[in-house]
C-alpha cells in the first residue's frame, strides 16, 4: 500500500512485486491487491492490460479519517474504542483541526 | 395484583430517578469504582425490568413493545459498533506498524499524543502514536499500556455498548445519558486502578495530565484521586 501511495502513476501488479522485498509470487501480490480493492482502498483500472492499481485516497486522507474517529468528541466513538483520555480535549481538538486543514 | 403493580411501579420510579441521581452524586464512587459499576448495571437491569413489569399489568402490548424496543436498540448499537470498529481496524492496519517488542500493539505516525484500544475478536489491538511515545517517559508509557490492557481484559467495551444502547433507546430520559457519562468515567477509574499496580500513582497522574494537556478539567477526578494520599 505504501508503494502505491508513493507512486505518482498507477502501478501494475508486476511493478508492485518488483518493488517488494523477498520476491513474493505474483498471485500473492494480486490476492493482496484484490483484497485492498474490495475494501475500497485501491481502485483498479480494468480497461488496460495488465490492470493498473492506484490508491483511492492519499495516505494523509486516511490518516485524517482515522484521527477524526480517534479524537472526535462524539459519544458514539466511546463505544468503538477506549481511549486513554476519554473525551477530546481542547488541545487535541485544535490539533485535529490543524491536521484536517480546517 | 394491585399490590404487585404498586410495588413494581414504585421500584421503577425509584430506579428511574432518585436512586441514579444519588449514585451519580455519590463521592464514594470515585474510591470504589468497581462497586459503583455494579450498582449502575444493577440499576439499569432492574430499572428496565420493573418498568416492563409494571407496564405488563396495565397493558401487555405496551410492555412487550418497550421490551422489544430496548432489545432492538441493543442489537442495532452492537452491530453498528462492530461494523465501525472493523472499518477502523482496517485503517489502523494500513497506517500503523506493529511494535516488535510489544505484542498486540501498533505504532501510528502522528503528532497528537493518543493511546487507545480497539477491543474485539479474535484479539484486541492497542494503538499508540509516536507523539505520545515522545511525550512520555518509559514509566509513563508503561502506565498507559497497562491502562489500555485493563480496558480489554475487563471487557469495558461491552458495558459501554449496553449503556450507549440504553441512551439511544431512551433519548427523552436524562438519567440514561447521566448513567452513560458516569459509567464512562468509572471504566477509566477501573483501568487506572490496574495501571497503579504497575507504576506509582504519581507516574500515572503525570501521564494522564501530560496526555490531557490544557484540558485538565475532563480528567480532574482521575488526577485528584491519584494525587490524594
Amino acid at each position: 500500500m505504501d508503494l502505491l501511495w508513493q507512486s505518482t502513476t498507477p502501478l501494475a501488479a508486476t511493478d508492485v512485486r518488483d518493488e517488494l522485498a523477498g520476491d513474493p509470487a505474483i498471485t500473492t501480490v494480486l490476492t493482496v491487491l484484490g483484497r485492498l480493492e474490495t475494501k475500497g482502498f485501491l481502485t483498479r483500472d480494468r480497461r488496460r492490460r495488465p490492470h493498473l492499481f492506484r490508491a483511492t485516497l492519499s495516505r494523509d486522507d486516511y490518516m485524517a479519517e482515522l484521527m477524526h474517529e480517534v479524537l472526535g468528541s462524539s459519544p458514539d466513538r466511546e463505544a468503538v474504542l477506549a481511549r486513554f483520555i476519554g473525551r477530546a480535549s481542547k488541545t487535541e481538538a485544535d490539533h485535529l483541526r490543524k491536521l484536517l486543514g480546517a | 395484583m394491585t399490590a404487585e403493580v404498586v410495588v413494581l411501579g414504585v421500584v421503577a420510579v425509584l430506579l428511574a430517578w432518585p436512586v441514579p441521581v444519588l449514585l451519580a452524586r455519590a463521592t464514594w464512587a470515585v474510591r470504589m469504582p468497581a462497586l459503583a459499576m455494579v450498582c449502575w448495571q444493577a440499576i439499569a437491569v432492574a430499572g428496565g425490568l420493573s418498568m416492563i413489569g409494571a407496564l405488563w399489568y396495565i397493558s401487555r402490548g405496551a410492555a412487550a413493545l418497550l421490551a422489544l424496543h430496548l432489545l432492538l436498540n441493543l442489537g442495532l448499537t452492537a452491530v453498528g459498533t462492530v461494523r465501525q470498529r472493523r472499518r477502523h481496524l482496517q485503517l489502523v492496519e494500513l497506517l500503523s506498524t506493529p511494535m516488535p517488542d510489544r505484542p498486540g500493539m501498533r505504532l501510528i505516525e502522528n503528532e497528537a499524543p493518543v493511546a487507545y484500544c480497539l477491543p474485539g475478536a479474535p484479539r484486541s489491538v492497542t494503538v499508540l502514536s509516536d507523539g505520545l511515545v515522545r511525550l512520555l517517559s518509559e514509566d509513563e508509557l508503561a502506565a498507559v499500556v497497562a491502562h489500555e490492557r485493563a480496558h480489554v481484559t475487563q471487557h469495558h467495551h461491552i458495558v459501554l455498548i449496553a449503556f450507549k444502547a440504553w441512551r439511544t433507546a431512551l433519548p427523552w430520559f436524562p438519567i440514561a445519558s447521566r448513567a452513560e457519562d458516569a459509567v464512562a468515567l468509572l471504566v477509566e477509574l477501573l483501568a487506572d486502578d490496574e495501571a497503579r499496580q504497575v507504576v506509582s500513582d504519581d507516574v500515572l497522574a503525570s501521564a494522564v495530565t501530560a496526555v490531557a494537556g490544557a484540558d485538565a478539567v475532563s480528567v480532574a477526578p482521575r488526577v485528584a484521586r491519584l494525587r490524594a494520599v
